[in-house]
């Protein structure tokens, strides 16, 4: 049994990922280096990029904060009644069950420039839909429940006995924080971000929705890609997901080593 | 520090883990909280550490109440079952983390900490991580880190359960010595009876959330004053109908009474081994053990199985074997009272005044 | 004194700002968007959803994303075995790589497809010469799907194999229960609650799929136009009040199974 089981896994890897992630490889050399620069040294594609990043990094920073905290007290609050924690707890999922586009499209739905608030904040200088603000939202939103899933499992894992511990020992909260508890999840909390990070570099429909993927202003690394296919400048869209594939090994990579030198610990 | 508690009662949802509590404890005392596992003696201690606040009741430190001060402020150390250690840091740095959260001086706190893992037999540990440690060690380390910012009440809960039998003997007599030289108001919740009654100053028995009964494990072993304290200090035998058993048939006056006779107020064996035989009955062997330092001995009195312990040093009886049996007293419970009765035959029944 | 009363008013500052975050980002939009498509009563809901269109990419949506699913648990349940209980070159490798598709955008993963098994392909010329069509058909929509929610089944399995207390297994072995006995008998239903949860996931995520399906779908109107690309083209078409109809019908679905799969998950730790 072992001699066909092992070598049909091969297969299944080969041929669903290996292959294809080989082909963007190739796929962007079709026109040879000069091809991939002039893909990637486009001003649309320099200016996708730089958003895809801005988009990551506040992404990131906020839902590590907020995730953090509010896996915290889901596991932690005294303060919170047990009923309502298993609310919350199933409502962290729901940016699962809700497909990318159905993100975009609520946030349009709230905050577009023909609603009440979309018109308020437009009135005071603030686009949301439609640009910047809009898409790093849309971007929360759908990343959100990575951080908390990540570290809720570990908080409960090590229990609350050694912030007691803290506590009789005279620490209060911020203290107990940064030199009991942290130390201990900040794996999971490595495990988060690099989750996030992916996430938000990748994230293609709910960006797609609410930012209408407006070239060198709205536009992200993804929505690029999707622009250039439609155009049938497929080499072009290559080029750029051959960066943001080189991302997502690189995070890939990353977690394993977080996984491996955790192991050590 | 001298404590007092009153009226505390303590509710999870809609079970009542502690219920009408209420003790004082003078200045220096060790204390032992006991009673079956879920009997609500953690909550106790746990209400008193600040890591749980009381449904209601008051808890007095020192004549004043500390019902809303958090654990940080209430000058307590306490030692957890799993002792909790920090396990990312090292002795050091567990034993010094109340003295850090102080803002002492790093002087000062090398002095305390080595001081500390000295007076804890600790030496040479002191760079080791908790998981390079053995229970007993942990142990010690708990006991440190709990003593280092000095605290006035020192909380124990179940200090020993995690502990391999052998050594939990030799580290109770620590504790108590290192408790006795520290000289701090402690208490220690355990649920092994043997324990607390070779630690504590004072035992309380908890049961079902109730103080059932507080006092010297000699006043308690001597007096019980429930059943449940009876049948839980000590071993013993229920007897059903005592009034069945000669010398008890005034127990047939309160109906409904039951019976608790502990080994040792049961003697047996050969007619001449007894001053008065009249205060004896007829019993029959039914089993033997052998215990290593006595026999234990299975002994039926027409339908009523006893158990007591013979010397090895007397003749050795056989299973079956017709004895003598004196059973000197039996503590009488029912619904609502419990007292001890002596065997009345044993009062001489022909006296000789001289 | 004083002090604590400071921080007894940040740590409360502190827990509402973070529930008003949790509270405005994640069940607002979706209260909005349940508003929205009710806003003008229950008829203007009715026609989008029975605009033929609607719900034949409701439906199609649906048929695919289960072909995608039932793929899935063969291939996940297999892998999942082969990569805990055997022991081979590559094993690590292949085990990090499961990752890859939750890694990569998935706009990407469309695009490594049709690279594939376009027309232009090898594939793809092969396939049409034999009459089969692929790129803008059904099939390539299954393999953006699979692609997409491949590693779910297969974590979700993991964890229980591993944690499996072999002496079960063995103890079936003495009692004289052959090979492929023991395997449906014993290990097969300590993986069931696994698989379960981890198709549900698969399932609810195929429903959603949107990027990597845009690119290879064609999305030609009642043929490969699945549901979330119908309700980007309503958007488009600035029909906000239809794309809001379908979506509610789309999570509703997405719902019953996030609950179904929790409904599972604390069943079993209630055991």
């Amino acid at each position: 049994m072992k001699k066909v089981w092992i070598p049909l896994t091969y297969l299944v890897f080969i041929v669903l990922l290996i292959i294809p992630i080989l082909k963007i490889f190739t796929g962007s050399w079709a026109e040879g280096w000069s091809g991939f620069i002039e893909a990637l040294t486009r001003k649309q594609s320099l200016h996708a990029l730089m958003m895809t990043g801005i988009i990551v990094v506040v992404v990131t920073v906020l839902n590590t904060i907020f995730g953090v905290m509010l896996a915290l007290y889901l596991v932690r609050a005294t303060w919170l009644g047990q009923r309502i924690k298993n609310l919350l707890n199933s409502l962290v999922d729901l940016p699962y069950a809700v497909s990318p586009v159905i993100g975009g499209l609520m946030i349009v739905l709230i905050l577009g420039p023909s609603t009440a608030l979309g018109a308020f904040f437009e009135d005071i200088g603030f686009k949301i839909v439609y640009a910047l603000p809009g898409m790093i939202l849309a971007t929360l939103f759908v990343t959100f429940p990575l951080m908390v899933r990540e570290v809720m499992p570990v908080l409960q894992e090590i229990g609350a006995q050694q912030e007691e511990a803290a506590s009789t020992l005279g620490a209060y909260s911020w203290y107990t924080f940064w030199h009991v508890t942290w130390p201990s999840i900040r794996w999971g909390v490595i495990y988060g971000v690099v989750l996030t990070v992916a996430r938000s570099l990748g994230e293609f429909g709910a960006v797609l929705v609410v930012s209408g993927n407006i070239m060198n202003k709205t536009q992200t690394a993804t929505t690029l890609v999707y622009q250039d296919v439609e155009n049938f400048n497929v080499v072009a869209a290559n080029g750029v997901a051959l960066v943001l594939a080189a991302f997502s090994v690189g995070l890939l990579l990353l977690m394993e080593w977080a996984k491996k030198r955790k192991e050590v610990h | 520090m001298h404590i007092e508690v009153r009226g505390l009662n303590k509710q999870f949802g809609d079970f009542h883990a502690v219920r009408d509590v209420g003790f004082e404890i003078a200045k220096g005392h060790l204390i032992g909280l006991l009673g079956p596992s879920g009997g609500g003696k953690t909550s106790i201690l746990r209400m008193l550490a600040g890591l749980e606040s009381p449904t209601s009741g008051d808890i007095i430190f020192h004549g004043k109440r500390v019902n809303d001060l958090p654990p940080q402020e209430r000058g307590i150390g306490f030692v957890f079952q799993n002792y909790a250690l920090f396990k990312h840091m090292t002795v050091f740095d567990n034993v010094a983390f109340g003295l850090k959260v102080k803002k002492q001086s790093k002087d000062q706190i090398r002095d305390r900490v080595m001081q500390l893992i000295e007076l804890t037999g600790l030496k040479g540990f002191e760079h080791r991580y908790p998981h390079q440690l053995s229970g007993g060690q942990r142990q010690r380390v708990a006991f440190a880190r709990a003593l280092a910012p000095e605290p006035q009440l020192l909380l124990l809960d179940e200090p020993f359960a995690a502990i391999d039998a052998k050594i939990r003997t030799e580290l109770r007599t620590w504790l108590k010595e290192m408790i006795e030289r520290v000289g701090i108001t402690s208490i220690f919740v355990t649920h092994d009876q043997d324990e607390a009654i070779e630690v504590a100053d004072e035992i309380m028995i908890i049961n079902k959330g109730r103080l059932e009964q507080k006092g010297s494990p000699w006043d308690i072993y001597k007096n019980p004053q429930t059943q449940f304290v009876a049948s839980f200090i000590g071993e013993s035998t229920m007897v059903e109908q005592v009034e069945r058993l000669r010398g008890f048939e005034e127990a047939a006056n309160w109906p409904g009474t039951q019976a608790l006779i502990r080994p040792e107020y049961i003697e047996i064996g050969k007619r001449h081994e007894f001053r008065i035989p009249s205060a004896t009955v007829q019993g029959r062997v039914k089993h033997l053990h052998f215990r290593g330092s006595e026999w234990m001995v299975e002994v039926e009195v027409g339908d009523i199985k006893l158990i007591t312990y013979r010397s090895l040093e007397k003749d050795v009886l056989q299973p079956g074997e017709e004895v003598h049996v004196l059973i000197h007293r039996a503590y009488l419970f029912n619904d609502n009272d419990t007292w001890i009765m002596e065997n009345k035959l044993k009062e001489d029944p022909m006296p000789v005044h001289i | 004194m004083n002090i604590r009363f400071r921080s007894r008013w940040w740590s409360f500052g502190f827990r509402s700002t973070i529930m008003l975050y949790f509270v405005l980002l994640i069940v607002l939009p979706i209260i909005g968007i349940y508003t929205q498509s009710f806003k003008l009563g229950w008829t203007p809901f009715w026609e989008s959803i029975s605009d033929p269109l609607a719900w034949k990419a409701v439906l199609l949506t649906l048929k695919l994303a289960i072909i995608a699913t039932v793929i899935n648990i063969f291939l996940g349940t297999m892998i999942g075995w082969v990569l805990i209980r055997y022991r081979f070159p590559g094993r690590r490798l292949l085990n990090s790589l499961v990752d890859l598709p939750f890694a990569l955008p998935t706009a990407v993963g469309g695009l490594m497809i049709l690279l594939l098994l376009g027309p232009n392909s090898l594939v793809g010329s092969i396939a049409s010469g034999m009459g089969f069509d692929i790129v803008f058909h059904e099939p390539a929509i299954v393999v953006a799907m699979v692609f997409v929610t491949f590693p779910f089944v297969i974590r979700a399995v993991q964890p229980l194999l591993e944690e499996m207390d072999k002496s079960e297994e063995e103890a079936a072995y003495t009692l004289g229960a052959s090979k492929s006995h023991t395997f449906f008998n014993v290990i097969f239903p300590s993986m069931l609650p696994g698989i379960s949860s981890g198709a549900m996931l698969a399932f609810s995520r195929a429903l959603a799929e949107f990027g990597a399906v845009v690119l290879v779908a064609g999305n030609i109107p009642g043929k490969t136009l699945i549901a979330s690309v119908y309700i980007f083209g309503e958007i488009e078409s600035d029909n906000p009040q239809g794309a809001a109809a379908v979506s509610v019908m789309l999570l509703t679905l997405s719902f019953l199974i996030l609950w179904a799969v929790n409904l599972v998950q604390t069943r079993r730790l209630g055991k």
